[in-house]
């Protein structure tokens, strides 16, 4: 019996599977129907061509929107922990800016209802800046700063 | 294909709060390589997460976020034993999706 005859048969056999896999997955509903990138407003550098591309008037300054576990100071500018809540009624998204980063956006978040208005992750920061939350309530936006300072090289000072 | 998510679902009160941590590079596109060349950017840029069928949240990312993104949201209602799907789909046209069980 030819064995290299069959191996080359299972081979073939596996990645015509794996490529039936992968196309299943491509074409699985729900996934299109997710929304597409908005790539205009994450390359703005500024905070009014943020907003214009978001499609916003100047933000209004409030104080329902509040950071939870987020640093005053930040060891490492890679990791810096940042949550917002926010207390607005009727929060439709919320979305994180940081100042001195190439491209101020950083992430959009949509809050569909029944979702709480709460969310954390993790971003990057190149230096000490500003960080906004940017929140849209009811068709309006809402905006909060913090400060947080990032100490690079790792001395925590 | 990218490595797995790491999702964690827990019922408090009468909402379910949700942790995932993804596996991905996160490559801003701003750094240079050894030959002093640009390296292209590699970054997830939406992630959406359903219960039942329905998105309970979903986001738009730039290179910004952190390396191996961490994620943390509540949604209301919820039932132990049900699962919840988180799908992310990078700029290369890359994408997994990951579910846990609600506890």
């Amino acid at each position: 019996m030819n064995n290299s005859r069959r191996d080359t048969l299972r081979a073939g056999g596996g990645i015509t599977l794996l490529m039936l896999l992968a196309a299943a997955g491509w074409l699985k509903p729900g996934v299109a129907a997710a929304q597409a990138w908005n790539k205009a407003a994450f390359d703005t550098k500024s905070m009014d061509e943020t907003m214009k591309a978001l499609g916003g008037g100047a933000p209004a300054q409030s104080k329902d929107i509040a950071f939870f576990s987020t640093p005053d100071i930040a060891e490492n500018g890679a990791v810096v922990p940042v949550g917002i809540t926010s207390s607005i009624p009727k929060t439709e998204s919320i979305a994180i800016l940081v100042e001195k980063n190439p491209n101020m956006l950083t992430a959009v978040f949509d809050i569909p209802a029944g979702t709480e208005p709460s969310i954390s992750t993790r971003v990057k920061m190149g230096q000490t800046s500003n960080v906004y939350a940017l929140v849209k309530a009811d068709g309006k936006y809402y905006v909060a700063s913090k400060e947080i300072k990032v100490t690079l090289g790792g001395c925590g000072g | 294909m990218a490595d797995p998510m790491k999702i964690r679902a827990n019922l408090v009160g009468d909402s379910t709060e949700v942790k995932v941590l993804m596996s991905h590079e996160m490559e801003t596109g701003q750094r240079k390589d050894a030959q002093g060349k640009t390296i292209p950017a590699w970054h997830i840029q939406t992630v959406t997460a359903t219960y039942n069928g329905k998105t309970v949240l979903s986001a738009q990312w730039g290179p910004a976020v952190s390396k191996n993104p961490f994620l943390s949201f509540k949604f209301k209602g919820g039932a132990k034993g049900d699962k919840v799907q988180v799908t992310w789909v990078d700029n290369k046209g890359d994408k997994r999706t990951d579910e846990a069980t609600i506890a």
